[in-house]
């Protein structure tokens, strides 16, 4: 900030983030960068710590952060409690969405809604119409309103669920953690398009954590990254997604090893 | 006599008792003695037979040990001759305002209860605005041939019927306390709800029949003749100050043929009381009842509503919450007996443990060897908050009969990391979202409750959990 020559203020800074858990570190010098309106995507083994990197955004109190920044419009989210952060734009779409036995649906959106967005917002009918478009474009059934968030839902009903929380938050930032994992063909396409509007066009950002190309024929990410055991060990365009998917990780790895080695 | 004088004559008493300073109370030393007992039906004016019965309850208390299972330490440090056992006038509840402690009237406040409600529910004053809808329901009721009276009332206008079922249910033997309820007891409702009525809305204590009902000793008659229906629901969710430390009530329920009795209770003690109540119902061919009952705070709350299944194709069910925070201890549960075949029942129970609170589900489910063909389902659940609270489980069962189909279930669960991250992902503070959690862990409670108490209820936890993150 106020470095005078950056153009556009990114939406999300990271810069070298260092972080892990008890002893281990899990992120070893992280830096990321995305401006708004953009859509970027992280590919990367399990365990190379795609959902830590998450969490932290989110503001997690289990992992520790060691080192670095993140900031969300200049601003640093560090110091802020997880609601905090939601309050100011954050997002997470979870890669696995925890069930509140009791918690009915209805009452579970209308109480977020207010609490991120005001409690005018949560209001009368213009928010009854707002969810009920909503939940019929991610063809989720009315009767889950009164069902309990999250149990017993199947995986991909859990995901539809996640992306309905994100059409009525309308956050500045949202990170979708393997949203398309367990979502039937239709079901990316409808994310995709819920991200696409979501962000497209708008002054906010979306970070995809995902494991295949799939999703991203349908969403188009301006770039790419590819996260190595706690590591960007690359950056590209959408076509490196499908690069990764043809030649597997070891194919990046050798290529990284290579560019190193030069 | 016109229905809106006999309205005034039960709650008259607010108006003689709570304002005039010139009216005597008429209080009893502390302890009791069957000189006391004899007194006090004397004072009533009760028929003998009441006061044999008192006296005889008298003898029983005295011989019967303490019971020996529970919280026994507890128990123990009850003084019984620190008691008082009975106070004429209503004056006696006029308690000080200011003597109300802060943190009971923080509460009231925070749970948006004005001001002149503060004062009734706390016992400090009476609730005059009650009285005009007590007395339209009163009509209502009237018309249809209900009787809904304080039992002390009961006792005068329609003694024979008080007579054949009184002490029916939980005899004056069944167990020290309610010995000593039925030596000693005063106020609580009676009900009788003809053939074939059906109460519709639900019989609220609510805005009490008269001050007599938030005795320590409170005794609860309610007959549903066949075919009919009612809910009762007593209590309320903000805390019950209460000066005396003893409470310990008897209710009784008869579900005649093809009857339907629910009986809601929402109660929430002041730390220093103990709660020892008997709840009893006998369920007749057919019939069937719901015990629906959250017990917060008190010091220690003993109390295990339970349902004799005498005639055949009965059905009982008992759904209960239990909330204990520091020092409270919250031994509840349920009792089933199965006595005739095709008898089935539930039992649905549900404790929370905070700050070093105590949550023991105790309950008895009996199968008689010639009662064929029953099912029953018994599920317990324990949230415990933290480190420091407790929870137990002691499910007994009974079954001496081979037909019967037996189901049972019990967890003890905390609230996860990731849960409470999931929902302040969400915009929810770490309180907020533990009460999300909590209110939900009670909702299969909760919903079953008057929307108004429901809400009260869920506002009252939220507020339960403030403060205890961190
Ligand atoms: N709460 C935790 N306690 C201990 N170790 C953890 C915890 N969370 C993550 N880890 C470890 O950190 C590493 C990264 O995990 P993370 O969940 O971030 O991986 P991921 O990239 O999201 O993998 P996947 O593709 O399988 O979802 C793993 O080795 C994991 O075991
Ligand atoms: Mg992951």
């Amino acid at each position: 900030m106020g470095s005078g020559e950056s153009d556009i203020e990114a939406l999300l800074e990271i810069r070298n983030l260092h972080a892990g858990i008890d002893d281990t570190q899990i992120l070893k010098g992280i830096d990321l960068s995305i401006a708004p309106g953009e859509i970027h995507a992280i590919m990367g083994r399990n365990g190379s710590g795609k959902t830590t990197a998450a969490n932290i955004i989110m503001g997690h109190p289990d992992f520790e952060v060691e080192e670095g920044d993140v900031l969300l419009s200049g601003e640093n989210l560090l110091d802020l409690e997880p609601w905090e952060r939601a309050r100011e734009g954050v997002f997470l779409s979870f890669q696995y969405p925890q069930a509140v036995p009791g918690l009915q649906v209805g009452n579970f959106l209308r109480k977020s809604v207010a609490s991120i967005r005001g409690e005018e917002a949560a209001k009368g009918a213009d928010f009854r119409r707002e969810l009920n478009e909503a939940m019929d474009t991610l063809d989720i059934p009315r009767n889950f309103l009164s069902r309990y968030v999250n149990d017993g839902f199947s995986g991909g009903e859990k995901k539809r669920f996640e992306i309905l929380q994100l059409q009525l938050l309308r956050p500045k930032l949202a990170i979708l953690d393997e949203t398309d994992s367990g979502l039937d063909i239709d079901g990316i396409k409808t994310v995709a398009a819920g991200v696409n509007a979501a962000i497209r066009g708008t002054e906010s950002a979306a970070l995809i954590i995902t494991h295949y190309s799939r999703i991203l024929e349908h969403v188009r990410p301006d770039k790419v990254h590819v996260l190595i055991d706690g590591r960007i060990v690359a950056t590209g365009g959408p076509e490196l997604a499908t690069e990764l998917e043809e030649n597997g990780y070891d194919w990046i790895e050798g290529r990284v090893g290579a560019e190193s080695v030069a | 006599m016109p229905a809106n004088q006999e309205a005034r004559e039960v709650v008259g008493d607010y108006k003689a008792g709570w304002h005039d300073p010139e009216n005597s109370t008429i209080r009893f030393d502390f302890g009791l003695s069957e000189e006391v007992v004899r007194e006090i039906s004397a004072l009533k004016g009760e028929p003998e037979w009441m006061t044999d019965i008192r006296v005889k309850a008298y003898q029983h208390f005295v011989e019967r040990p303490m019971p020996t299972w529970g919280n026994t330490p507890t128990l123990e440090s009850i003084d019984f001759d620190k008691i008082c056992y009975f106070l004429r006038s209503s004056q006696a509840t006029e308690k000080d305002w200011d003597d109300v402690p802060e943190d009971i009237r923080n509460t009231f406040d925070r749970l948006g209860i004005p001001e002149a409600e503060q004062k009734w529910l706390s016992g400090v004053t009476a609730q005059y605005e009650s009285e005009a809808v007590y007395h339209s329901i009163r009509e209502d009721l009237e018309k249809q041939g209900v009787i809904f009276l304080d039992m002390d009332s009961g006792l005068r206008e329609h003694p024979e019927i008080i007579r054949k079922w009184f002490c029916s249910v939980v005899p004056l033997t069944d167990n020290k306390f309610a010995a000593l309820n039925t030596a000693v007891w005063s106020g609580g409702s009676f009900i009788y709800v003809p053939k074939g009525v059906h109460v519709e809305m639900p019989v609220q204590a609510y805005f009490r029949i008269n001050a007599k009902n938030m005795g320590q000793f409170e005794r609860t008659l309610i007959i549903a003749d066949e075919g009919s229906s009612i809910h009762y629901v007593e209590g309320c969710t903000a805390p019950t100050y209460s000066t005396d430390s003893l409470h310990s009530a008897v209710v009784e329920l008869i579900a005649l043929p093809g009857a339907h009795i629910r009986y809601s209770t929402v109660q929430n003690w002041s730390a220093n009381v103990y709660n020892l109540v008997t709840k009893r119902g006998i369920a007749h061919e057919d019939s069937k009842i719901e015990w629906v009952d959250g017990n917060i705070g008190s010091k220690l709350t003993m109390k295990y509503p339970s349902v004799i299944l005498k005639g055949e194709g009965s059905h009982a069910e008992v759904i209960s919450v239990a909330y204990s925070g520091e020092g409270q201890h919250q031994d509840a549960g349920a009792k089933i007996y199965h006595l005739a075949s095709n008898t089935t029942s539930k039992i649905l129970s549900k404790s929370i443990s905070k700050n070093g609170g105590r949550g023991t589900y105790r309950g008895l489910v009996k199968v008689s060897p010639k009662a064929e063909n029953c099912k029953l389902n018994v599920v317990c659940d324990a949230l415990i908050l933290d480190e420091d609270s407790r929870s137990d489980t002691y499910p007994t069962m009974e079954v001496a009969n081979p037909t019967a189909h037996c189901e049972h279930e019990a967890s003890v669960s905390k609230v996860s990391d990731n849960q409470l991250f999931y929902l302040m992902s969400r915009g929810h503070s770490e309180e907020e979202a533990l009460a999300m959690i909590v209110n939900g862990f009670f909702e299969p409670f909760t919903r079953e409750l008057p929307m108004e108490y429901a809400v009260e209820l869920n506002q009252l936890m939220a507020l339960e959990m403030e403060g205890s993150i961190g």
